[in-house]
């Protein structure tokens, strides 16, 4: 089939501001949105610019906009967003600075992932037998959920209160946080609400769930987000 | 102007291994990780479905028995005293990676879970053994986001999106790396008494593959291009079970977890090949059954494809014929194996619980490399001699554990028991070594002109026809199945593309995010790997793991048991050297 691929295009060696080219593109159904993006890129016009990695999901190096949504370049089929002769528009995630073409700066989105404590604090003595410690299916299920996330910034940068404020930790933030304070097994989940209840932290959330549909591996993340909410609501964690 | 940085210790590439090699070496010296990529977007994260250790915390293990399916599967290449090494250590890497927040599943009472995968067996009763750690089917993302997660916490140093262009390797001593900053096109050269390179596989000059388009050898070539040598070139892993035309993985664990593959006449033909361990023998013979089965007309409507069935009354089906009292139903698959079930709907529109799933080899996992010793030392020839400052970990090296013919689960195995390894050995070796005096400006002028010989180039071949190309005559002439005369086609025509490539025209003549610039150099370096190949695979008249000859059907210890080293210094050399045996001598290899 036949589509067109209408895409923001921005070079910063010669543009002053975006603009948009539109080329038509020769797939099947069943193609990926990137392999359309490659068929410009290797067929027509090198100088486009994007990041992609893996091409099946889960290295998250390819969250655009498309047809005005967050997802994955390489986890959407043309059959599925476009019939033939349909234009489809791709352009930049929102909320982090355009550097060329599909390609934002990812680092304000990094520094925030950093700041929530996105790792296992534990400081008992390991276990005396050498062994791993004890966490029961149950516990560990708590947590399954925002074990999912790969960092590809789809939910954050469909977010409302991080395109108005993007000093907001984002959501994706919060599932990392998330992760670790009902993760059974950590010792830091004061220290990382405390962090969350501060001005730019969980409190910005509007629940627009606009960062759930946007999740290319169908984490709850609104819900997640609540959770946090409710632990520091509360005081409990549960 | 060029950047110049300083470190003790650098480590290129930021999968498990590098990560890993990072941890431990910055516990000690000055470290830089340098990756081409986010850390969290290497292709570690796309492992499925687990990572085995005699844990033995579902039925009795050993490491020994780990040891010896290691070495079997390799087809009797693997370097056995090395292999021994990582069976006996992963069971500490990995209780290392629970320790580090790992959140592997659990067995009821608490411990990490295990599950069955090919070719890991218990040795008295030859039956499938429990043995791969898992986190659902994404314990390769799991590993590489605790690894992060820990470099984050340890405050390692990245420079994230450089990619590595030049190894500064000077009277047989590394002392460095030339790199790009893919933001601005810069060149920066960064200086160091120990480099570790870390950057996983090549698997982009095949076509059909579950290789990320980022996975293009770009550190092996840089070697081979300074005169070092890669080894067991010719043994490249087909995974028998890649997504219909896409490549894609779908795990080994869904036959860990009871699927099995079908034939058009619906037969379970793995029962006719290797009765004893059927749909779960090693990914090699699986892979060249399924072609046989093709072969002999009986894929799916007479097509290049059969099926992996994993409905779950199917599966409990052929748990009853081998009776195996275990029974499982779709909430049981969607729990443990989620991310390929998903990958099947998405990609092909099949529910897998519903329906069998069209699957088809792909090429997967380079058992060559880069050649190490035991501490992931890079060696210099087939003697032995090191290369002082140069280390590498991971599936960019070649230990070698994996032989002919890597296990499943294995190669996160590798990546953390070796990363570690690399990272302690680089320590101690910054600790008493200092830096070796380098030419800076030399260096960066040399990585500044690779990359503009490209950028102005005025000809008339575009690089996309050239890589295709080059993708096709390596599916069709190295693949599961090669001959002498294929090989010699795909060696003459990676010649020719060669010559072509030489005449190559880019669009983007600017600086700051050239990806038209890197997928063209990067393609110079596939072809040079494609090349050494080739070469290695038409040498070895013998068939063995994941190398078979149709000419040479046979496996041939007389004149074989040895590993390839090969150079490209103008001409291709190959010399050989003896497989280090312990303990397990070379027998018929039957499951």
């Amino acid at each position: 089939m036949k589509i067109n691929l209408k895409i923001k295009r921005f070079n910063p060696e010669t543009d002053k501001k975006p603009h948009w080219e539109t080329y038509a593109v020769e797939v099947e159904p069943t193609d990926r949105v990137l392999d359309a993006l490659h068929d410009v890129k290797w067929n027509q016009d090198g100088t486009l610019a994007l990041r992609r990695s893996c091409a099946h999901g889960v290295c998250g190096s390819d969250a655009m906009r498309i047809n005005g949504r967050n997802m994955l370049a390489c986890k959407v089929l043309i059959q599925n967003i476009a019939k033939d002769g349909d234009t489809i528009t791709v352009e930049p995630i929102l909320g982090l600075p355009v550097v060329k073409d599909l390609i934002v700066d990812m680092e304000p989105f990094f520094a925030h992932y950093r700041a929530v404590m996105p790792y296992l604090v534990n400081n008992d003595p390991l276990p005396a037998n050498g062994r791993e410690r004890l966490q029961s299916p149950a516990d560990r299920e708590r947590y399954d959920d925002t074990t999912k996330c790969i960092l590809c910034a789809a939910c954050t940068t469909s977010c409302p209160s991080f395109w108005a404020r993007g000093e907001y930790v984002g959501p994706a933030a919060i599932v990392q946080a998330h992760r670790f304070i009902f993760d059974s097994r950590d010792q830091a989940a004061q220290q990382r609400l405390e962090i969350l209840s501060a001005q730019d932290g969980v409190w910005r959330c509007r629940t627009a769930f606009n960062c759930t549909e946007a999740c290319p591996r169908g984490i709850q993340v609104t819900k997640a987000i609540g959770e946090v909410k409710e632990a520091l609501r509360t005081g409990v964690i549960r | 102007m060029p950047q110049y940085h300083q470190f003790d210790a650098l480590v290129v590439g930021a999968g498990g291994a590098g990560l890993m090699a990072a941890l431990y070496a910055s516990k000690g010296v000055n470290t830089a990780v340098i990756s081409k990529l986010y850390p969290t977007r290497s292709h570690t994260g796309t492992a499925q479905g687990g990572i085995s250790a005699a844990l033995g915390n579902l039925e009795e293990d050993k490491w020994e028995w780990h040891a010896y399916d290691t070495i079997k599967g390799g087809d009797f290449l693997c370097d056995q005293d090395a292999v021994d090494i990582m069976c006996r250590e992963a069971i500490d890497a990995v209780i290392d990676l629970e320790h580090m927040g790992l959140p592997f599943d659990r067995t009821p009472d608490g411990k990490i879970s295990q599950r069955r995968f090919g070719g890991h067996t218990n040795n008295e009763t030859k039956k499938p053994v429990m043995r791969a750690c898992h986190a659902a089917d994404r314990t390769g993302h799991m590993i590489l986001q605790t690894l992060y997660q820990n470099c984050i916490k340890n405050n390692v140093k990245f420079f994230d999106e450089f990619q590595v262009i030049d190894v500064l390797i000077e009277d047989g001593k590394c002392n460095g790396v030339v790199a790009v900053q893919l933001a601005t096109g810069e060149i920066h050269v960064f200086h160091s008494k120990a480099t570790l390179i870390a950057t996983g596989g090549f698997g982009k000059m095949w076509k059909v593959t579950s290789n990320a388009h980022s996975l293009t050898g770009d550190l092996p070539a840089a070697v081979l291009r300074r005169g070092l040598p890669l080894e067991d070139m010719e043994f490249f892993q087909f995974h028998p079970t890649g997504v219909y035309k896409l490549g894609i993985l779908l795990s080994e664990a869904a036959r860990g977890e009871g699927a099995v593959f079908i034939n058009d006449k619906g037969e379970r033909f793995m029962e006719r090949y290797m009765p004893t361990l059927k749909d779960l023998a090693p990914r090699d013979i699986c892979s060249r059954c399924i072609y046989t089965e093709i072969r002999e007309g009986r894929g799916i409507g007479g097509k290049d494809y059969v099926y992996l069935d994993f409905r779950p009354e199917q599966i409990n089906k052929y748990f009853e014929a081998d009776g195996n009292p275990k029974r499982i139903d779709a909430h049981y698959l969607e729990t443990r194996l989620p991310d390929i079930i998903e990958f099947a709907r998405v990609y092909q529109g099949i529910d897998p619980i519903k329906e069998p799933v069209p699957i088809q080899p792909t090429a997967h996992y380079a058992m060559g490399g880069i050649p190490t010793d035991n501490d992931a030392r890079v060696l210099a020839d087939e003697t032995g001699r090191i290369v002082e400052g140069l280390y590498a970990a991971g599936e960019v090296a070649c230990v070698s554990v994996h032989g002919a013919n890597r296990l499943g689960t294995n190669s996160l195995v590798d990546l953390v028991v070796f990363g570690k390894r690399g990272g302690i050995a680089m320590a101690e070796y910054c600790k008493q070594a200092s830096f070796r005096p380098i030419h800076r400006d030399a260096a960066a002028k040399a990585g500044a002109a690779q990359l503009d010989r490209i950028r102005n180039n005025n000809g008339n071949e575009r690089p996309h026809a050239i890589r295709k190309e080059m993708q096709a005559v390596m599916d069709e002439k190295v693949g599961v199945y090669r001959t002498g005369a294929g090989l010699e086609e795909a060696i003459d025509k990676i010649h020719e593309l060669q010559a072509r490539y030489k005449r190559i025209r880019i669009d983007d003549k600017g600086f700051k995010w050239n990806t038209d610039l890197m997928e063209a150099w990067e393609l110079g370096a596939l072809l040079d790997l494609a090349e050494v190949t080739a070469f290695a695979a038409l040498a070895r008249t013998e068939s063995r793991g994941g190398h078979y000859r149709e000419d040479y059907p046979n496996r041939d210890d007389v004149n074989f048991l040895k590993h390839s080293m090969v150079w490209k210094n103008g001409t291709i050399t190959l010399k050989y050297k003896p497989v280090r045996i312990t303990r397990i001598p070379p027998q018929e290899r039957k499951y």
